[in-house]
């Protein structure tokens, strides 16, 4: 299918700013999608609150918009109830680990299929600019007024930390790259996280010297390297992209099924 | 399934009738006095192949169930006072987005961690306005064991039937006393299902534009019709919208689906009141006390009555006004400082005739309490 | 195979002149118009490489090459 057909095309041009990164992981989901063909009907997108959370109002899946932070709460009672649905999480970083840093832990922990999609811009955009747990000591926000001093999460290692069978980092600018993360990360059967690095040239980029989305693409370029290139002895100070984990555990609607056969059979 | 007697907690009993409504999804998180509400279901829904899940909070619970009715289950929660106070954000959400769903809150002694053991009522008015911006909600109770049974059936039948969270507003003494109940046949009760559209794959559904009689029929997640679910106002497909008459239309939808059947979903029990002089009017384990009052005073020839109130929300205005037109005294038993009081006092004719007799130390309020407290009131000659 | 360019489609009304796909353009076929939109300059230079469809933001390009349906990626 072409890519309009997955969209609600009377909402478009959507409400994105320009540049914004958000928009490049939508285009590469709907990707990801198409070229797994899975079927619309087949697909639930969950979301939370914030610029990054307007893109269930978007994609032409069923579509559930909620609370800010709480998206992977109401998406476990969805794949729970329903686990042949396939289940997508999109979240800001906000939204995602400040929030919802508790629901985030605990998906992960309790390891059910969703695939839950970061989408980092180390600030909080639908209201104006402040700093996120993502945006990192030495950055600039508009409630940081004499520089941040929070220190920021590392989402791989969180979410390996707690339990995801699948975690991977890509960039907005790494389109084929992310488009390929988000497939393995559909297709694993278990909790899946991808954080994708979008920009937000609105805030971030203002507060923090990078004027354009070009110029943000182009640092996602310059300072992030592929797992797969690191050659031994590898000390420079990049973000990598790629696959951190990706390993099998026991997926917790599989795990339910067997609670549920043996309380037919009247074990305990 | 036949007609069974049985002996048991009122959680267990909210447990068998939540499950005989249909009930096949639950999330919680534990908290005393709901707790044994979990521990059940933990036990019976897997046995008839349903879903129990413990989320990380209350939260994540309340967000969990609205989740699972959208894919087309019946879905409760239970907790009680902080777990209550945590999940009013996810309650808002589900009116909004008219979610069928049931909340119990089994009260206890609050503010805050209050008295984890101790009886209270004091949550009526944050059932009725714990979650921002105007709305109507639906809040039952019940007194004992055999009404426990068919007021929760009630909170799944007018979830299913207005679309909305219903909130089962027990207490501490209800929830842990053991009674006996008598668990109905099948179809005893009757029980609502869920309204599905009859709307074809292809065909342009609309989520929320209701019918002529208010009804809204549903479509399952993973259905035939993808559509949208917000908690922002939203029109008819569910897609978010600022224009003032989709707003305003959203908003008398909300309430008026619910005040405008404020007489069909109110539900009462009276005791003597064809000429009692004294009214006494309560809910919950207060109402066995106030009751107990009743029926010793009657047998001494005292004209004396008894309103019990099992919806809560919407208060029935107009029947407690009209119950009360010849009521020389009216005594409101509860245990807070006065909620459900002032309610009384905004239905009926003359409100200073309406008196509060309560008890909020944590420990049931007993009909000899109210004895002493009606002592106290009629020996002024109110 | 190589692919060959049968149409670079650049849907106006939705690009919001961000300048993301001229940027990185490998083969500078792009260039931004008097109103600021994007406008497929040097077709002849394009190596469909769909870079500029899958960067853009605003879903408003589509690269169509004759061995593919639109929405491949080579990757
Ligand atoms: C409970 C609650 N608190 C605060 C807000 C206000 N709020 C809306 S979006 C947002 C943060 C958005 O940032 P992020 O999640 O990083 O997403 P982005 O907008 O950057 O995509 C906040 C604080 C809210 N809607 N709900
Ligand atoms: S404010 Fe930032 S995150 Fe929000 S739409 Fe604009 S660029 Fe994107
Ligand atoms: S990337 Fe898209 S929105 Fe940006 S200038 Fe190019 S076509 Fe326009
Ligand atoms: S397909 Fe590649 S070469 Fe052709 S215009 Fe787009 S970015 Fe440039």
């Amino acid at each position: 299918m072409a890519v309009r057909d997955y969209i609600r095309q009377r909402f478009f041009p959507h409400l994105w700013c320009p540049g914004c990164g958000h928009g490049i992981v939508m285009n590469g989901l709907i990707r990801a999608i198409d070229h797994m063909a899975i079927p619309k009907n087949d697909i639930v997108m969950v979301s939370g609150i914030g610029c990054s959370s307007r893109i269930t109002g978007y994609v032409d899946v069923h579509t559930l918009h909620t609370l800010h932070g709480r998206a992977l709460a109401f998406a476990a009672g969805v794949k729970l109830s329903r686990p042949e649905l396939r289940v997508i999480v999109p979240m800001g970083d906000g939204d995602a680990l400040s929030i919802g840093g508790n629901h985030f832990i605990h998906a992960a922990r309790r390891n059910m299929d969703i695939t839950a999609i970061v989408m980092n811009n180390r600030i909080y955009g639908m209201t104006g600019g402040q700093f996120s747990p993502l945006s990192g000591s030495g950055t600039q926000a508009s409630t940081a007024p004499f520089g941040n001093i929070d220190p920021a999460f590392d989402v791989v290692s969180l979410a390996k930390a707690a339990g995801a069978g699948f975690v991977a980092r890509s960039t907005t600018y790494h389109v084929t790259e992310m488009i390929d993360l988000l497939k393995q990360a559909i297709s694993h059967r278990g909790f899946s996280v991808v954080e994708i690095l979008s920009q937000c040239p609105t805030y971030f980029g203002k507060h923090n010297g990078m004027e354009s989305a070009v110029d943000m693409m182009e640092n996602f370029r310059k300072n992030t390297k592929s797992l797969g290139k690191i050659p031994e002895g590898y000390s420079e100070d990049k973000v990598l992209r790629g696959v951190f984990v990706n390993e099998n555990r026991p997926e917790y609607c599989q795990e339910y099924e067997r609670i549920i056969a043996s309380a037919m059979k009247g074990e305990t | 399934m036949t007609e069974s007697l049985a002996f048991m907690q009122g959680n267990e009993v909210c447990v068998e009738a939540a499950l005989y409504a249909g009930l096949d999804f639950f999330a919680g998180y534990p908290i005393t006095p709901s707790t044994e509400i979990a521990e059940h279901l933990a036990r019976r829904l897997p046995s008839i192949g349903g879903k129990y899940i413990q989320m990380e909070d209350e939260i994540a619970s309340v967000c969990a169930i609205v989740g699972a009715s959208l894919t087309g289950h019946k879905v409760m929660t239970a907790t009680s006072g902080p777990g209550f106070s945590l999940m009013q954000e996810g309650l808002g959400f589900a009116v909004m987005a008219e979610i069928p769903m049931v909340l119990v809150n089994v009260q206890r002694g609050g503010p805050s961690t209050g008295l984890p053991t101790g009886p209270a009522q004091g949550d009526v008015m944050q059932a009725r306005w714990g979650t921002h911006g105007d709305h109507a909600m639906i809040v039952l109770t019940a007194s004992g064991h055999q009404d426990l049974f068919s007021v929760t059936v009630e909170a799944f039948n007018l979830a299913e039937t207005y679309r909305t969270p219903v909130i089962l507003l027990l207490d501490e003494v209800v929830g842990h006393m053991r009674e006996r109940v008598m668990i109905p046949e099948k179809n005893q009760i009757p029980v609502i299902d869920r309204l599905r559209t009859s709307v074809k794959a292809g065909v342009d559904y609309h989520p929320y534009l209701p019918r002529e009689d208010g009804r809204l029929p549903m479509s399952d997640f993973g259905g035939e019709h993808r559509y949208n679910v917000t908690g922002l106002y939203h029109d008819m497909w569910g897609f978010p919208s600022t224009n003032p008459k989709v707003v305003h239309g959203l908003i008398r939808h909300l309430t008026d689906k619910i005040r405008h059947h404020a007489m069909e979903i109110s539900r009462v029990k009276e005791y003597h009141l064809e000429d009692a002089r004294t009214v006494m009017i309560s809910y919950g384990s207060s109402a066995r006390s106030a009751l107990h009052v009743v029926n010793h005073r009657r047998a001494r020839g005292e004209r004396i009555g008894l309103l019990e109130l099992q919806t809560l929300w919407p208060f029935p205005y107009s029947l407690v006004a009209e119950k009360c037109e010849n009521a020389r005294l009216i005594v409101v038993v509860e245990m807070n400082l006065g909620q459900m009081l002032l309610q009384v006092k905004r239905a009926v004719r003359h409100p200073d005739r309406v008196m509060l007799a309560n008890r909020v130390d944590g420990v049931l309020i007993t009909p000899s309490d109210i004895q002493s407290i009606l002592r106290l009131i009629q020996g002024k000659g109110v | 195979m190589k692919k060959i360019l049968k149409d670079i489609r650049i849907n106006k009304a939705w690009c919001k002149g961000c300048g993301i796909c001229v940027h990185f353009c490998p083969g500078k076929v792009l260039e931004m118009d008097e109103n600021d939109k994007a406008n497929a300059r040097y077709p002849e230079l394009c190596i469909c490489c769909m870079m500029c469809e899958l960067r853009c933001p605003d879903l408003a390009i589509e690269v169509i090459s004759d061995d593919e349906s639109t929405d491949e990626v080579s990757s």
